[in-house]
């Protein structure tokens, strides 16, 4: 019946709205013309295109804010592009963390072995589908922005060509992301199938009807919530993270862990709080169990890294357990609906700057010290000082100490448990904050080298940190230092990015 | 309200992490700039209290004073608002004097490994730290500020501290931060129970108005006690303290006893018996027990060590002790007596510990059994030694007395409602710490500086006092001194606000006593 109704209506050109578009359309053109330019530089010159990829993600930002400064809102398409104060916080937060990613990677890119032209032209490929995400309000949209981040992703994890283990962690992050798609595909197509429409409004008030206990709708929603398990690193579908994180150059690691994770984030929220809204009996034990598993594993299997990278993997395992925790609590009552949501939202902007800024230090240091062994940060302090400084505020921010940013991502998310107040609610909070009290450890034992160590090889040669990396560093910082004094900031993007009314 | 009077609390507190932040501009090798911004900074910290002080109105010490009551996190409720009392405002002037005089001390004994740079920074962060906590009136905003303190101060033990610092700071960090973390979920719980807000004074009436279940109100009293009692530290929380004093370098010392220690007891004075009176009212025959457990443990300890500075250490547990049994009669005689324990403790132990490390200094240990005969190597050494000894242990006409004696005291008569028979057996333990007090300081005082110098340092060039030491002792001598032989100096500005906490709790018992 559907097809017969796709057959006979005619086709309409949307009626798009270019202003509210800008962003895209801006990303978009800077692409290509990263791309064209590539072929007409040659090597001494290349540089260029991390210039030119930053100064677009700067005017694209530019449109964002005066999108928002305005509260210029459109929906296209019959309502599966939508541009809201959700879209553009998270557009704005994407394109935030890509510039910070750029400035991260460009002398990372340029004195390695490695083709730049191609290296920023995937990178904003896959930040043009992070902002789509933003706005995508149906399965359709949201799938063709997951892909259109994740393909560039796969080819970014194994950019260190020569090198084994990036080979294994592009290829791994490859098939894993490959099945999740298909998972979730299927799953999306169960949905399609039993209320008729790819609008997740319209989900929304199917799921909430007559059909809302057909067995095939609890696991389409099953199926989905799992794939985009796999693409936040959730225990137990996170295996793939920590080599892929290790294998990958630095920088895109932070770009992963940071940018991707968000994405993956920014659909579930759509997801569950829109599409899936009447059906927290499905997704709230679910995310109850990935939350609880994930924070514990992340952190139990963290606290026995020795290289960096890879502590900063489990971490941001665990990061994305916390971040799951509001959305196992929300479906309880209205009032933990909302400030669930909005811990969910701030906790993914900190975790953001936190997260960067460790990895901005990481490659700093290894500039010198040629390896991300962690004994190898004893000492610091003697020689780096100002990094030093940098990755203790970074993490003990991670750990949530006051008066750092972490502290407050952490404070809303317990307030979102304690709103809602059921038994498991609570049962949950209680191992969030054990979990905060283990991660302690692991965080607090990087400060204790850099600090309290001796060097290990007594090479006390300054490292000289590249102006684009420190700019990342101090943007990163400044982040961390100020949310943590006034939270109020990002409280209020938070609240203003809400979806549930 | 001046404009003066507005701003002169925010920055007494603020402007010494202001003066953190521009030390980090300054090169490591600008020494002398490094010393002077420094003092700088918490002189005019200092500044500003003693403006505060002038300008506070004594005979109204009940009222909050100097208010700020501006929005911060809406979201949460949560406001920037802070205020001075009668019970607030002389421990922010202890906290001020002591960040200055230990900036003076450290002037040119920097511990190893030397970095003057990093190690004023910290006691700067301190400084805000304790000065907020202190000022703090919002539950969000006190927790904050408390935690502020624990990473300088983790720092400040593990880089500069003794040979085992990195156990000693670890174990300081994990003591508290477990602590902390049960604080702030019995703030989280008040707020959900006393109508969604942080405001320590509003939460007086609201909680009182939500007439919480008597368990519920019980385990979120436990939650603060936990937390407090571990800063305190109090008997069977307190194991952290010797290791962490003991490693820590002489100004990390002395700021965590003359002034980390008090954020715990204050924070009882201040959050859980006020908010909470009836559960702390059923608490407090246990809080009076672990307080005279401590005064005779701490006393015990003390004479079991072999090291100068552990010592006065486990003296801490002991007169922290005091302080808390004058906090557990929860009269206002007992309250005051315990805040005032709190000042001349900051003043006393302070002095010792400052002794200890210029004992170190000169020795180069602290061994009770490799010292002695200081008296006749360094005169003015061991008789300030001596007066501090007499001041710690209760000596009358020296501050310590006030502090000591009515704690005692007050356990006669313990609020209404609380056993008497159990109070008065505190009372006669606690007396007879009074005398292990004697004992232990006596001992020390004797070791050290009493006899003849033991060979290895017989021919060693001992160093009377030098000038930093003058200047930063002066003040503390003094202040024993003054309110030794007149405590009204400081009992007429925390009576009033000392009567306004225990008025709930007279109200609580009673509707207790009724029902």
């Amino acid at each position: 019946m559907l097809l017969a109704a796709a057959q006979t209506a005619a086709f309409h050109v949307p009626n798009l709205d270019y202003h509210a578009l800008a962003p895209e359309i801006v990303v978009a053109s800077t692409l290509v013309i990263v791309l064209v330019a590539d072929l007409f530089l040659n090597d001494e010159r290349k540089w260029v295109l991390s210039s030119v990829a930053g100064w677009g993600l700067l005017a694209a930002l530019i449109f964002v804010v005066e999108l928002g400064a305005r509260g210029h809102h459109a929906s296209m398409v019959g309502g599966a592009y939508v541009v809201d104060d959700f879209a553009l916080v998270f557009k704005g937060l994407f394109l935030v963390v890509g510039y910070i990613v750029l400035l991260m990677s460009s002398r990372y890119i340029e004195e390695g072995d490695y083709y730049q032209g191609e290296f920023y032209f995937l990178l904003l490929c896959s930040l043009l589908g992070m902002v789509v995400m933003g706005s995508a309000r149906d399965l359709i949209t949201i799938f063709v922005a997951l892909e259109t981040l994740s393909l560039p992703a796969y080819m970014l994890a194994g950019w260190r060509k020569r090198d084994l283990k990036s080979n294994e962690a592009a290829l791994k992050y490859y098939l894993l992301g490959v099945l999740a798609s298909a998972v979730m595909l299927y799953g999306m197509s169960l949905i399609f199938g039993f209320t008729g429409s790819t609008l997740l409004t319209d989900i929304g008030k199917a799921t909430q009807g007559e059909i809302t206990h057909a067995p095939l709708v609890t696991l389409g929603i099953f199926f989905i919530t799992v794939g985009f398990a796999f693409k936040v690193s959730a225990v137990p579908f996170h295996f793939w993270a920590p080599d892929t994180y290790e294998g990958a150059p630095t920088p895109v690691t932070a770009f992963l862990s940071v940018a991707s994770k968000t994405g993956g984030f920014v659909a579930l929220l759509l997801l569950t709080y829109v599409g899936f809204l009447g059906r927290s009996d499905v997704w709230g034990p679910m995310f109850w169990v990935l939350a609880a598993l994930t924070m514990t594993v992340g952190n139990l299997i963290a606290l026995r890294q020795t290289n960096i990278v890879r502590l900063l993997a489990y971490s941001s395992i665990a990061q994305a357990g916390y971040i799951l925790v509001p959305f196992a609590v929300a479906g309880s009552n209205d009032k933990a609906l909302h400030s669930a949501f909005t811990a969910s939202v701030v906790y993914l902007l900190i975790y953001a700057a936190m997260n960067l800024g460790a990895f901005a230090v990481v490659i700093a240091v290894a500039r010198k010290t040629r390896s991300g062994d962690i004994a190898s940060y004893g000492g610091l302090y003697e020689y780096a000082p100002g990094l030093t400084l940098l990755m203790t505020i970074f993490m003990f921010s991670l750990a949530g100490i006051p008066p750092l940013a972490g502290t407050w991502a952490k404070l809303f998310i317990f307030r979102a448990v304690l709103d809602s107040g059921t038994p498991s609610a609570v049962a949950l909070g209680v191992i969030a904050a054990v979990n905060a009290v283990i991660a302690l450890f692991y965080y607090a034992s990087i400060p204790r080298l850099m600090w309290m160590n001796p060097v290990p090889d007594e090479d006390r040669t300054p490292i000289r940190v590249p102006a684009s990396l420190q700019a990342a560093l101090a943007l990163t910082v400044i982040v961390v230092v100020v949310i943590g004094i006034y939270p109020q900031f990002f409280a209020r993007l938070g609240d203003a990015a809400s979806l549930v009314r | 309200m001046t404009f003066l009077d507005h701003w002169a609390l925010s920055g007494a507190i603020f402007i010494p992490i202001i003066g953190a932040v521009l030390l980090g501009l300054v090169p490591r090798r600008a020494e002398l700039t490094l010393k002077a911004g420094a003092l700088l900074a918490s002189l005019a910290s200092l500044g500003l209290v003693v403006y505060l002080m002038a300008r506070f109105d004594y005979s109204h010490s009940s009222r909050f004073q100097f208010v700020v009551n501006n929005q911060w996190i809406p979201v949460i409720h949560s406001r920037y608002h802070i205020g001075l009392d009668g019970i607030s405002l002389p421990l922010l002037a202890l906290s001020a004097l002591i960040t200055v005089l230990c900036v003076i001390y450290s002037w040119d004994h920097f511990p190893e490994p030397h970095n003057p740079k990093a190690f004023l920074i910290l006691i700067l962060v301190l400084a805000t730290g304790m000065n907020g906590t202190f000022s703090a009136l919002d539950l969000i905003l006190f927790f904050v500020f408390f935690e502020l303190v624990l990473l300088p101060m983790y720092f400040m033990i593990g880089v500069w501290g003794g040979p085992n610092r990195q156990y000693a700071a670890i174990k300081f960090f994990l003591f508290t931060l477990f602590g902390s973390a049960l604080m702030i979920l019995s703030f989280l719980a008040l707020y959900f129970k006393g109508g969604q807000t942080f405001d320590m004074i509003a939460l007086r009436h609201t909680i009182a108005a939500a007439s919480l279940p008597t368990a519920t109100a019980s385990l979120i009293f436990a939650g603060l006690f936990i937390g407090f009692a571990i800063k305190v530290p109090m008997f069977p929380f307190h194991t952290w303290l010797p290791d962490a004093h003991t490693e820590a370098p002489t100004v990390g010392s002395v700021i965590l006893a003359a002034i980390l220690l008090k954020l715990g007891t204050y924070g009882f004075v201040r959050i859980a018996i006020p908010i909470l009176p009836k559960a702390a009212h059923s608490w407090a025959p246990w809080i009076g027990l672990l307080a005279v457990i401590g005064i005779i443990y701490g006393a015990l300890g003390c004479l079991a060590q072999r090291d100068m500075k552990r010592l006065i250490a486990f003296s801490s547990v002991a007169h922290m002790g005091f302080v808390m049994l004058g906090i557990a009669t929860l009269t206002s005689f007992g309250i005051n007596a315990a805040v005032f324990g709190m000042v001349a403790h900051g003043l006393i132990t302070g002095m010792l510990f400052f002794l200890a490390g210029s004992v170190q200094e000169r020795y180069g240990t602290r061994e009770l059994s490799r010292l002695g005969g200081m008296l006749l190597q360094a005169p003015r050494l061991g008789w300030i030694l001596g007066f501090c000894a007499m001041a710690s242990l209760g000596l009358p006409g020296l501050a310590g007395f006030w502090g000591e004696f009515p704690a005692i005291l007050s356990a006669y008569d313990p609020a209404a409602g609380l056993s008497l028979v159990t109070f008065r057996v505190y009372m006669a333990v606690a007396a007879v710490g009074t005398v292990f007090a004697a004992g232990y300081l006596l001992w020390m005082l004797q070791r050290v500086a009493f006899g003849v110098v033991k060979g290895e340092f017989e021919h060693a060039h001992i160093h009377d006092m030098h000038v930093p030491e003058y200047l930063a002792w002066a003040p503390l001598l003094i202040l024993i001194v003054a309110l030794g032989v007149y405590p009204n100096l400081l009992f007429h500005m925390t009576d009033g606000a000392v009567k306004a906490v225990t008025v709930g709790v007279h109200a609580a018992t009673g509707v207790a006593a009724g029902g």
